[in-house]
């Protein structure tokens, strides 16, 4: 208990004093798993909403599929997009192993499955409601998408929180092509990682209840912004 | 928007529309043309609903001939369809209004000033801010006649329009048909309300088991059908 007490004391201590290591790897794990939360929105919500309006062969496999690719374990994808981030890999003369945009790359192939299936899941409902209507209006295959994803906004939000939240809690992935590097790529999850081996329990914890608080207040922000749970149905 | 030819008359041979293998409509053929309105009757499950989706193109036809008097693409632009259950996209009533106009390619300013002017017209001028998915039945479905109004199709179709309306939505709905047709709106609309067929139309279609067993004047209809089926039905019979 007395861990968990210290773990409190600290965090309090480290918040308040701004600590400017706190700080650094805080904005870091914002930055990576908020760019890779964009990126795969931007691949994610059209494709589920294709999906959704899309009839082809093989298509309910294509689902399966994303489905299934929502529980791939970041530290495989870690070690793939490692290997072809490698110095020897088909991508090694980008140089882009153990810098934060490795680890973009790395929790965009984590996340974009996940986005992409909440999205399909929402726009399918939606399109059930909208089908007749589009199709009377003689809506082009681009106007229905642009349509859904508009009028469905509200609900790919919650397709892009679940993202953030898998990406902002993830560190099999980005501590492999990122290597934990201080000031280069240490980010929260690693951060604590490394502390708990250490032995430094109060720290890890308190940056633990720091990456909460973040996943908390970012989910909070997003909400208020967007004004969800207000006015009825949207 | 409005395209100069008239799309009129639409020519069915012979149509058939199957379901899942299942044989929804036809053999039906039959000429529409002229003015007016025409209200499909008939017992529930017999295929109305099928007709007008079919006529319209929402329901592919497995057999047989559809044709306007022009190109498809042509036709298309000029009709518009009310859905029993009016369809109300997550968005107000102004951009709802709005919608079938910003698809083809009319600037958005525009579109918006041309919904609020229909939503006026059909009573909802005060409601323009408003969400869609909060309005009244009688309000959807005043705002599905506005949005299907607002391209000034040639020929409107509307399923069951006033199916759970009260008395005054109906009216103000039937209103909002009177002025469309006399503005030169073709209407065909199916209802299994025969009061509201013997206000409103001009011509009666009755359709049974997937056929269209007759199409007369309305005055004619009413004064007394040619089969057994219709008679029956107009006495309130069920009709097997």
């Amino acid at each position: 208990m007395s861990d968990i007490a210290d773990g409190f004391a600290t965090a309090a201590r480290l918040v308040v004093s701004l600590d400017a290591e706190l700080i650094e790897i805080t904005l870091r794990s914002l930055y990576v798993t908020l760019s890779a939360t964009a990126v795969a929105s931007v691949i994610g919500l059209p494709l589920g909403a294709w999906l959704a309006i899309t009839r082809f062969p093989g298509r309910r496999y294509v689902i399966a599929m994303l489905n299934a690719l929502m529980g791939l374990p970041p530290v495989v994808v870690g070690l793939i997009v490692y290997i072809m981030l490698s110095r020897s890999g088909p991508f090694g003369v980008l140089g882009l192993l153990f810098t934060p945009t490795a680890m973009i790359i790395a929790q965009v192939i984590i996340i974009t499955p996940l986005v992409a299936s909440i999205a399909h899941q929402a726009m399918r409902e939606l399109w059930a409601d909208y089908h007749d209507l589009l199709i009377s209006l003689h809506a082009s295959r681009r106007q229905r998408i642009a349509t859904l994803v508009w009028d469905g906004r509200r609900t790919l939000l919650t397709a892009q929180l679940a993202g953030f939240g898998r990406g902002i809690g993830e560190v099999g992935a980005i501590m492999i092509v990122g290597g934990n590097i201080d000031n280069a790529t240490r980010v929260l999850t690693t951060a604590i990682s490394l502390e708990t081996g250490r032995g430094e329990f109060a720290l890890a914890l308190a940056l633990g209840f720091i990456l909460i608080g973040l996943a908390v207040v970012v989910n909070l922000c997003i909400h208020v912004l967007s004004r969800t749970e207000q006015g009825s149905r949207w | 928007m409005v395209n100069d030819h008239t799309i009129l008359p639409l020519t069915l041979q012979e149509i058939m529309v199957k379901r899942r293998g299942k044989h929804i409509l036809g053999p039906v053929s039959l000429t529409l043309q002229g003015t007016g309105i025409s209200v499909v009757v008939g017992p529930n499950g017999g295929g109305k609903t099928t007709l007008l989706r079919a006529m319209h193109g929402l329901d592919r036809i497995s057999a047989g001939h559809k044709a306007w008097a022009v190109s498809d693409a042509q036709a298309h632009v000029a009709q518009s369809f009310v859905f029993q259950a009016p369809i109300m996209m997550r968005r107000n009533v102004r951009d709802n209004i709005a919608y079938p106009l910003v698809l083809r390619g009319v600037n958005r300013r525009d579109a918006r000033a041309a919904a609020d002017v229909w939503a006026a017209r059909v009573g909802l001028g005060s409601a323009v801010l408003r969400a869609a998915t909060v309005l009244s039945g009688g309000e959807k479905q005043k705002l599905a006649l506005a949005r299907a109004l607002v391209t000034a199709p040639q020929v409107l179709f509307l399923d069951e329009p006033c199916a759970n309306l009260d008395g005054h939505a109906t009216q103000e709905i039937e209103a909002i048909l009177h002025a469309a047709c006399a503005d030169g709106t073709r209407i065909v609309m199916s209802t299994h309300d025969l009061g509201q067929a013997r206000r409103l139309a001009d011509e009666v279609l009755f359709v049974h088991a997937g056929q269209v067993v007759e199409i007369l004047p309305a005055a004619a209809f009413f004064a007394g059908p040619a089969s057994a089926q219709a008679a029956a039905f107009l006495n309130g019979d069920l009709v097997l």
